[in-house]
């Protein structure tokens, strides 16, 4: 059952990011990038990583998406024109595909048990209590850190963007 | 009355033993199961919604002193079967101009996260379709559909009134959702997990004998609730937040280019949307099916959970009924001056409620970390405006 879902949502992930590049229209795209975020989502959640998973739909699927769709409305992108299709860009592009996949075969067969899966790393917490834990405990300096950079990135975007009062 | 609280569960069990000895297979049965919560939970929110369809429209019309609609059965009760069948019978339109596949696929869209999150509330004790332990964020997360069902709607119409509306619409529900979903995190950082069934035993109990332990008896409570309630109402695009689809501006908006049943769907997922909220808020802040005083506790958690539901719900016409509608610029700037600080304020009030150790002294403390903030931005608010008593001319 759970193996037969990963199929269908990696296809679908698959399907729907290659969607992304193939549609001419910036909003077709905009959506099968928005159903790739979904599809991904769905793949954690038969890792049992439910966390991470509405956490993707959240920000990814939510938020980032939206922002995207609100800049196609702005700027009022058209569809792309078709071009010709070039055989050597085909080629280029087939090579550095064939180079880029041997690479991640290699590095994946490299890596020791990486077809077993991990137990569990605090048994008996859920998954939104691990997360909790790593981030304030573990990882608290790094985690404010962030906040800080976070903050000055917003202020800085208030700055930047404020009119200037008269 | 025990049976009573039990009977949902219990009839559905009933029905699967029944079924379980005339030889259907253990598997089926479980899928049976879901597909019978999965029924009853979207069935009980659509007659909630046809209820909902003509009791709005007799509020609206008993505020504005008129009958409303009394024609069709009692009390004009199958207002919402007339409906229907005028929405089916009505042509559907598609421009020529539109993407037609987008067009199609947007009420769709907009139907699918609103009947998701009903999965994830509690509709009674022990009576939640799925427990999941991020359920606040699921509820969140899956509600950001209904952004790109909208802008579907808008762009695929290809026509401006409809950019126009879901340009409006998205701004307006992101700049929303923030204060929205930080007022919902106070809650569950008092309850101390995200999962919805936790909150609503966390609200359990009386204190004094009578005084039920609902987060909107505390002071930070109070005021999550009430941006929560405003936040709400923003979601769903209900008056006074219903500019995208102001009919005296934009005819309907991202709604403009729909007709017969798609536009039903859309103005049925908006009020399943609705409800869901509304049995958010419940949820977070009412106490979710907690019997207000102890001796009511006799009756069933789920008539509570849904009559407050039902009560929300009210307050929303109610709220249509009298206030103006707003100007998109005063919109955009009440969500990000006032009620994105206040939500801060809320949040850092709850914070101090806890570590006061959630007494008198922290209800007090809460009541002064959130009331000097709202002093200083309600004034910085009003004071550019000149509030004065409004004088009618040609009635009384």
């Amino acid at each position: 059952m759970s193996l037969a879902l990963f199929w269908i949502f990696a296809i679908l992930t698959l399907l729907f990011a290659v969607g992304v590049v193939v549609f001419r229209s910036p909003v077709s795209s905009a959506m099968s990038l928005v159903m790739s975020f979904v599809g991904l989502a769905a793949l954690f959640v038969t890792l049992d990583a439910f966390f991470i998973a509405v956490v993707q739909v959240l920000v990814y699927a939510g938020a980032v998406m939206v922002l995207f769709l609100f800049i196609i409305m702005l700027l009022d992108l058209r569809t792309e024109e078709r071009r010709p299709v070039k055989l050597a860009a085909w080629a280029g592009g087939g090579i550095v595909l064939a180079g880029f996949l041997v690479a991640i075969a290699r590095v994946i067969s490299s890596l020791p048990g990486a077809t077993n899966t991990k137990p569990e790393i605090l048994p008996g917490l859920n998954d939104v209590a691990q997360v909790g834990v790593a981030l304030f405990r573990n990882f608290n300096l790094p985690f404010q850190i962030i906040g800080v950079l976070l903050l000055v990135a917003t202020i800085g975007v208030v700055v930047l963007s404020r009119r200037e009062l008269k | 009355m025990e049976l009573l609280e039990r009977a949902p569960v219990e009839l559905k069990n009933a029905f699967l033993r029944v079924l379980g000895s005339l030889g259907v297979p253990e598997g089926m049965l479980a899928i049976l199961s879901a597909v019978l919560i999965i029924g009853t939970v979207i069935g009980v929110f659509l007659g909630l919604f046809a209820l909902m369809s003509v009791m709005e429209r007799k509020i609206l019309a008993r505020v504005q002193n008129r009958y409303g609609p009394n024609r069709a059965g009692p009390f004009g009760l199958f207002q919402p079967v007339a409906d229907g069948i005028k929405m089916l019978t009505k042509e559907d339109l598609v421009p020529r101009a539109a993407d037609k596949v987008v067009h199609f696929l947007a009420p769709v869209v907009m139907m699918v996260p609103a009947l998701l999150v009903l999965a994830i509330l509690p509709y009674g004790r022990d009576m939640v379709p799925v427990e999941l332990e991020s359920g606040i964020l699921f509820f969140f997360a899956v509600g950001a559909g209904t952004e790109v069902a909208i802008f579907m709607a808008g762009w695929a119409s290809n026509n401006k009134y409809s950019v126009l509306g879901a340009m409006r619409a998205i701004a307006q529900m992101i700049s929303y959702e923030i204060p929205l979903v930080i007022s919902a995190v106070t809650a569950a950082m008092i309850a101390g997990s995200l999962s919805p069934s936790v909150i609503v035993a966390a609200q359990g109990g009386f204190a004094a004998g009578f005084l039920p332990h609902w987060f909107v008896t505390t002071p930070w409570g109070f005021t999550a609730a009430l941006l929560f309630y405003i936040g709400a109402l923003a979601e769903s695009n209900r008056s006074p937040f219903d500019l995208p689809e102001g009919e005296s501006e934009l005819v309907a908006g991202h709604l403009t280019e729909y007709s017969g049943f798609k536009y039903a769907t859309f103005f049925m997922a908006e009020y399943i949307g609705m409800f869901a909220i509304c049995g958010m808020f419940v949820t977070l802040f009412l106490g979710g099916w907690q019997a207000p005083l102890p001796f009511l506790t006799v009756v069933p958690s789920w008539i509570w959970f849904f009559g407050k539901v039902c009560f929300v719900a009210f307050t929303m016409v109610w709220v249509r009924a009298t206030l103006p509608r707003l100007r998109v610029d005063h919109l955009l700037a009440f969500a990000w001056k006032f009620l994105l600080p206040m939500s801060f304020a809320a949040f850092l009030s709850a914070a101090c409620w806890h570590y006061a150790g959630r007494g008198p002294a922290a209800w007090f403390l809460s009541l002064v970390v959130v009331g000097i903030p709202y002093l200083v931005l309600g004034l910085s608010f009003t004071s550019r405006f000149s509030v004065s008593r409004r004088t009618y001319l040609f009635s009384e």
